[in-house]
This record gives structure tokens, sequence and C-alpha cells, in this order.
């Protein structure tokens, strides 16, 4: 590790470098660091986020949390929580919230899995 | 339950009002909470701020709109009561366990001038894998639900109505729950939240992917929420050993979470870093934190500042606590603040109590004041010292960001334990908090979208596969929460036994008798009490001696909560609280009724048609003379104001010669005044001036008035003179009574 070195031999190339390069340089570094967080976050989701967006479409976070579970035990978490909902609604032509009602009681499961042509093969 | 459509009311539109005069009703609002509802709330600054403004004699350069109601500081006595509202926003911390109690404390910090209310969170709220529902107790924070949010917001509702001024209320968005609180936070109006998913990683121990991922949820609904949002970087501060060594971390950390929020959605402006001043004295602390504060101001110069305060010092004397909170504060104003956050000075010894919150608040509020627009006269000299270790930290930081991508990125350098290691960069102390990418809570529990993922809601980040036959999202289900309240499940209590209902309950007793009254710190009636002691032996048995005195005085839980040498053995001070059981029944006290003053207008109509001479001294050896300059001044509300004239003598005047001027100018009355009162000096005096006046016959022609921050009227009537006047009485109230006095005079003669 670098770590060896010290601050007055580390620093060389920093030194002839104005105020305004140095604020410059500092932000592009930042911008390379978090960019591979930012990008996980575009293509991946949690139980949290699944939760959030069945809170965002009116269940309670006591219906939001056994449908996320359920959504997880038949891996399909990569579907999205919300889609499956809006999904079965229009296929039992229900309105949403009560298919939603009804997945947290343990109700319409076996439906799900031919909501996605691939999951069914 | 409020899922029916129209069902929801909106904000104010409800027969609650509060008066200043009354208590406010908590079963009032709790009543009906299930369809209140208070739309989205973006962060306020204040308002009008950077503009030159009189407030009273004086031009300030750094305030904000004045309040409609507030408490001003004590010493505004002394300058016609003003209340000069600082330009930052001022934030207090409060969470005593219930919340029901904490809404009482913000009505008394809104009032002190306070517009960011934090409530914290209990401690284990972060790896709960939910929201929690109902309003069950916390211990060193609240359980931070729904309803506790709503009623909260509702009761903030109708006080920044009383203050005039709107109220930033805050809590936290950490824990493997981030985005589900996230949603909570907009759908009840909360206007600003900490979100930093480093905290979770280095002090929750929560999976970086899940932390990193969920914050990207997050930030997004806060971003849509138009909420402030304030980092968790200045952890890193408390946590390391030698916290001044950590300044490049600090900024390193800083700068990743803004980034990255940047990039989740949140606008630049909404963007405030925690920044800690990190040491605190006897080191000395301005030399080392200023060039920090220059250094992070140059770096973040895009961004906003919350200025906190050094808690990381802090022992249990709340003195110490209170100057070390002045000097950050003094960093704030050589450089710059947006929000001026408070620690309440008893944080190191207890969960802050209701009087500390005011307290730091106002310390705040007079620091501020004290040092409005000292930068139009004091400059940062950047050339010496100063200018070299703030170069010297930006170097530093830039060294550390460049050795996190050398390892290969954030969670490699996390991985290596490259964060709050207590060295100053790039040292070393192999100290650090080290994270597995594969450990963790949560681990595991992150998926890929797929192709055909799709989120039927607004504010959500990433990848979202919206159906052709839609423009946004949350039309596929006819709009969600954000856009139709009435979308949204209000869940009541959960717990039968720990809930807020329960707990009115038990203490109905006092919303039955509000006659009844027992002091209080934390919660309603808890009988807290503390007594401030100088015992005259060595720190243990002193310890030991206050709680027998405690018990000996009848106080249950005795426990000494600060203690403090002197001298090893002439004397040890002590802070003691104690439990008093018993309740004050209002309805028996004696209290003298208050005096009515005459209008200004009679008095002078009085004076006009028959002028008033008085003579005024401070008696004794009593050097002290602001009192009774402000009693006489005109320019302070004084007599003079209403015509009477007055022959001021001075200070340190004998009885006699006050009375021989009384004598020679054919005086009405005179004023006397002492502050000093060891040995009841000052009603020494009043029957001093009492029999020199019989002696000289003229007792029966005078009126005799004793004044004095120790006096009070019915001491001094008993020693002799007509009347007393003690600290807080103003010239309205002597003039007044000089009118009354020579009136029923007269109707005796």
């Amino acid at each position: 590790m670098a770590e060896k070195k010290s601050f007055e031999e580390r620093r060389q190339h920093l030194a002839k470098m104005s105020d305004e390069d140095l604020f410059q340089y500092f932000w592009e570094l930042t911008d390379k660091v978090v960019e591979p967080m930012v990008q996980e976050g575009r293509e991946n989701t949690t139980p949290a986020v699944e939760r959030s967006i069945l809170l965002r479409m009116g269940f309670s976070s006591l219906e939001a949390a056994p449908i996320v579970n359920g959504v997880m035990e038949r891996g399909l978490m990569g579907k999205g929580c919300g889609n499956i909902i809006w999904r079965l609604s229009k296929k039992l032509d229900m309105p949403y919230r009560e298919v939603g009602v009804g997945l947290a009681e343990g109700k319409y499961w076996d439906e799900v899995a031919g909501l996605f042509a691939e999951v069914a093969q | 339950m409020s899922n029916e459509k129209g069902k929801v009311v909106p904000a104010r539109e409800t027969n609650i009002k509060l008066d200043p005069e009354k208590k406010i009703d908590l079963r009032e609002i709790l009543d009906g909470l299930e369809n209140y509802h208070t739309p989205r709330r973006p962060w306020h600054w204040r308002e009008n701020r950077n503009v030159e403004r009189k407030i009273g004699d004086f031009v300030y350069q750094e305030t904000s709109e004045p309040l409609k109601n507030s408490v001003p500081l004590p010493g505004s006595r002394g300058f016609g009561y003003i209340d000069p509202q600082p330009d930052c926003v001022i934030t207090t911390e409060i969470a005593s366990g219930r919340f029901e109690d904490d809404i009482r404390r913000m009505r008394m910090a809104a009032w002190q001038g306070a517009d960011h209310i934090m409530v914290i969170r209990t401690a284990g709220q972060s790896h709960i894998d939910s929201l929690l529902e109902g309003t069950t107790q916390g211990i060193g924070g609240i359980a931070v639900t729904r309803k506790q949010c709503r009623a909260t917001r509702r009761a903030l509702d109708l006080i920044e109505d009383e203050v005039g001024r709107p109220i930033n209320f805050h809590s936290y968005v950490s824990g493997v729950a981030g985005p589900d609180i996230a949603v909570m936070f907009v759908e009840e109006g909360v206007s600003g939240v900490h979100q930093d998913p480093q905290y979770n990683v280095l002090y929750r121990n929560i999976n970086m992917r899940r932390s990193f991922i969920d914050a990207c949820e997050s930030k997004k609904i806060l971003a849509y929420g138009g909420m402030v949002q304030i980092d968790g970087a200045h952890n890193a501060n408390a946590t390391a050993m030698e916290a001044w060594k950590v300044m490049p971390e600090l900024m390193v950390q800083h700068a990743i979470n803004t980034r990255f929020s940047e990039k989740c959605g949140i606008l630049a402006e909404n963007i405030a870093l925690s920044s800690v001043p990190p040491t605190a004295p006897p080191a000395p602390c301005m030399r080392l934190d200023l060039p920090y504060a220059v250094a992070l101001r140059d770096f973040f110069r895009d961004y906003k500042i919350r200025a906190q305060q050094n808690t990381k010092y802090m022992e249990s004397e709340t003195r110490e606590a209170t100057v070390t909170h002045t000097l950050n504060m003094m960093i704030s104003r050589l450089t710059s603040a947006d929000i001026q956050s408070t620690i309440t000075p008893d944080e190191g010894r207890n969960v802050p109590w209701h009087y500390f919150n005011v307290n730091a608040v106002n310390t705040a509020r007079q620091a501020l004041n004290g040092m409005d627009g000292l930068r139009t006269m004091v400059d940062i000299n950047r050339e010496g010292p100063l200018g070299d270790t703030v170069r010297e930290l930006k170097e530093r930081a830039i060294l550390f960001m460049e050795e996190i991508l050398e390892v290969g990125g954030y969670y490699d350098a996390v991985e290596k334990g490259f964060f709050v290691d207590s060295a100053e960069y790039p040292e070393r102390n192999n100290d650090g908090i080290a994270r597995e990418l594969d450990g963790g809570i949560g681990v595991g529990a992150v998926y890929k979208r797929d192709e055909d993922y799709f989120a039927p809601v607004s504010a959500h980040f990433g990848y979202n596969n919206v159906p052709a036959e839609f423009d946004k999202p949350e039309d596929a289900i006819g709009g969600d929460t954000f856009s139709d309240p009435s979308k949204i499940q209000f869940i009541d209590e959960l717990d039968e036994s720990d809930n807020v209902n329960v707990r009115l309950d038990e203490l109905s007793k006092y919303d039955e008798h509000p006659n009844l009254i027992r002091p209080e710190v934390e919660f309603r009636s808890d009988g807290v009490i503390v007594l401030t002691l100088l015992l005259p032996t060595d720190e243990r048995r002193a310890e030991y001696a206050a709680i027998a005195l405690g018990e000996k005085l009848g106080l249950k839980d005795c426990t000494v909560i600060h203690k403090q040498v002197m001298h090893p053995s002439e004397g040890t001070y002590i802070e003691m609280k104690g439990i008093v059981d018993f309740d004050i029944d209002l309805d028996t006290l004696v209290i003298p009724e208050k005096i009515e003053t005459l209008s200004e207008k009679e008095i002078r109509a009085d004076i006009h048609d028959k002028p008033m001479t008085i003579v005024a001294g401070t008696v004794g050896e009593d050097e002290h003379s602001v009192g009774l300059k402000e009693i006489l001044d005109i320019k302070h509300g004084g007599i003079e104001g209403f015509g009477i004239k007055y022959h001021y003598l001075g200070t340190s005047v004998p009885i006699e010669k006050l009375v021989d001027a009384a004598i020679e100018t054919n005086a009405d009355a005179i004023l006397s005044s002492t502050i000093i009162s060891h040995n009841d000096i000052h009603y020494q005096n009043m029957k001093k001036l009492h029999d020199t006046c019989v002696e000289k016959g003229i007792r029966d022609e005078i009126i005799l008035v004793g004044g004095g921050t120790q006096v009070t009227n019915e001491e001094a009537v008993k020693a002799g003179v007509d009347a007393g006047f003690g600290r807080g009485s103003h010239g309205i109230d002597v003039a007044s009574f000089l009118v009354k006095k020579r009136r029923e005079m007269e109707n005796e003669g």
C-alpha cells in the first residue's frame, strides 16, 4: 500500500497545481469513485426498494413486507413487486389494491408464475 | 380508515387553534389523525436574508424576517426586548423517547427561535427491515413511525402558525428500511433528513452494496420531496481516537455522499454537509479548526453547510459545552453556515432535557446576534499558516481519493480499513473500520433488474421498463400516494400496552385537574428537580454527602449528574437530580395580585396637569447604576418619558444626602436603589430612608420607593417605604405607582 510513502513524496504531482486545478481534480476523482455505486443502483433492486414502491402504490408496511418476501421466495424480484401486482390485477381483472392485499394474505400466488413467459419456461 | 377517496383532511383545515395562554391539547392532535394530511413540505430557508435590517436601535447585516411570537433573549431587556432572528436556520434535536412530550418541547423551542426540529431515532430502528408502526416508547430516541410523524407534523403546523415562521421537521433515512422511510417522510411532510450510505456501512454494519443501492432510491425520493439532506461524515470525527487528524478523510466522506446524491437527483442547493469543528479547548481549537472550515467551504462551495457542534470532547459540565458551542459559532460567522445546529449542553450526562434544548438554541441565537456582520470587519488571512494548512488539507484529501481508486474503488477501500483510521492521512494507524463486501446486515438481498422490470410509481431511481401506453409510470395505477394522499394507509397502535393513549391515560390526572403541577425535565410531570451544591469537602465524599442530603430532603432516586473539584479539599461543586413525588396545587397558592398600571396616556395627562419631581440615587456603598437609570431614562422607557423631572445623584449616595436633596428640590418622591443584597443591606437602607424622612419631618409628604434586583414589594413595604420594585420592573410601573400614590395622598390630605 502507498502508505509507506510520506505526504511530501506523494504530493509532488499536486505541488504545481493552482487552487482551482485542485478543486477540479478533487471532483473528477470523486466522480470516478461514486459512479460504480450509482450504476449498481440503476441496475439492481432490494427488498427495501420494492417495499418503498408498494408503499407508494398505497399498501401499508404490514402488507408490503409479506408481498416482497413472497416475491423473493419465488425468485421474481427482477420483475419488480409493483409490476407483479399490476400485471396480476389485469389478469384477474380486479383492483390492484385488492390483489396486493390478497397476495399479502397468501392468495393468488399460483397465478403469479404464469405472468412472465421466461419463468414459465 | 383513510383509504376512501375524498376523506383526507388537508393541513390546518381543522378546528384546532393554539392559544399562547393554553397548553397544547395532545388528544386534540391525535383526534382524527388517520385522515389528517400535510402536503409535501420542501425545505424552508429563513426569509429576506442578506438585507440590512433595522431592529431597535441597531442595523443588522445577518438577520431574517422577525417572528410573530417569541421569547426574546434575557439580555434584550436593555434593548427594548428586540429579538433579531439570525439568517441561518437554527436546529434543535428533540427525542425524549415519548413523542407526545417532545411536541410540547418543540413548541418551547420554536418560541426561542428554532426552525429546524430534528427527531432522533431510537437506537435499534436502523436494523428493522421495515417501517415501524404505532407509537411505542423509545430509549435514547423515539420510534419514528407514521403516526408519530403525522402527529408531530400536525402539531408543528399549528406551532409554526403561532410563531409565524415555517418549521422544518427532520429525521433519519438510514438502516435497512431507508427507501420505506423516505416514502413515508414525503407523505407526512418531513422537510429534512440525514442520509448517507457510508454511515450504514461504517457504523451500522449494513452490507455495502445493499446500503448504496437503497440509498439511490432513498435519495431520488428525497429529491422529489424537495428535502434538504444532511450527510453523516461528522461521525468519523466523533469516532476517531484523535479527531483532529481525520480532517482529510472527512472531506473525502463529504465528497462521496455529496456527489453520489447529486447523481441520484438531489439538487446541489439541497445538499448540506454535516460539518463539525474537529477539536475543542483546551486544544487551541480555533487555530486547528478554522483552516479546516475554510478548506471545506472552498471545496464544497456549491453546497450548503450545516454547522454542527463538537460533542467529541463534551463532558458533563454544561458551561464547558456552551463555551465550545460558542467558539464553534465563531467559525460559522467567520466562514459561513446555512444551518446552525445545536447540541444540548447536557448531552454529556443524560438524554437532553427540555430547558437544555432551549439553552442551546439560545446560545446559537445569542452568539449569532452578537457576531452579526463580523466579516465586514474581520477577514480570514490566507497569507501565512492558515493558507498553508488549507492547501495541505486539500492535497491530503486528494491523495486519499486517489488511493481509493488505486486499490480498486470504494468497496475495496472499505474492505482495507481506509476509513475512520486515526492517523492523519496518508499516515495510517491501521485502526480503521473495515467491512466485507460479502458481509454485514442485509447481505445477499440485492437483485438484478430484468429487462421487463417495472415499478409503477413516481420518484423511482434507475432502470424502469414503463409500458409504452403510459406517459408516467404511476399512470399504470391511476397515480400513487405522492399525487393522491387518500391512498396512504394509516396504521394505528399495534402495541396494546405501550402506546400514546395508554401513556396519556396514565397521566390524565393532570388533564382533569390542570391546577395540579409537578416539575419535569423530560416527560410530563416526571418530578425531576436538580440541586446545585457547593460542599466543603473532597470530590468522593461530596458525592455521597450530596446523595444523603437529597434523601434527607425527601427526594427519590438521587443521582449526581455533575461534580467538579473546586479545590482538592476546600470544596466540590455538585449538580444532583432527584425526584419529587408530590404535586403542587395551584388553587391553594396565595399569589399577590399583579398590580395593573395606569395607561401611558393617563400618566402623561396627570403629570402634565400637575408636574412631578423626584430625586434618585443608588444608596449605600453600591456602584450599580444600570437598573435605576433604566427606570429614569427616557430612552429606556423610564419615568422621564412621562414628563416626570428627576435629579439623579449617582451611586454610593448617603441616605441623608438623598433626603436633603428631596427637601431642597421640594421633590414628590425619592427613588433609592440597591443591588447589593447580602445581610439584607437593601432592606436596611430602605428602613434608614424611612427613618431619616421621619426625623426630618417630611415622611407624610413624600413618596419613598425602593428598587433593586432582589427587592420584593412586600418586603420593601415592611421595611418602611411605600413600594418596592424588583427585577423586571419598568419605568411605567414606577410612574404608575407614583401617580396613584400621589392621588391617594391628596385624597387623604
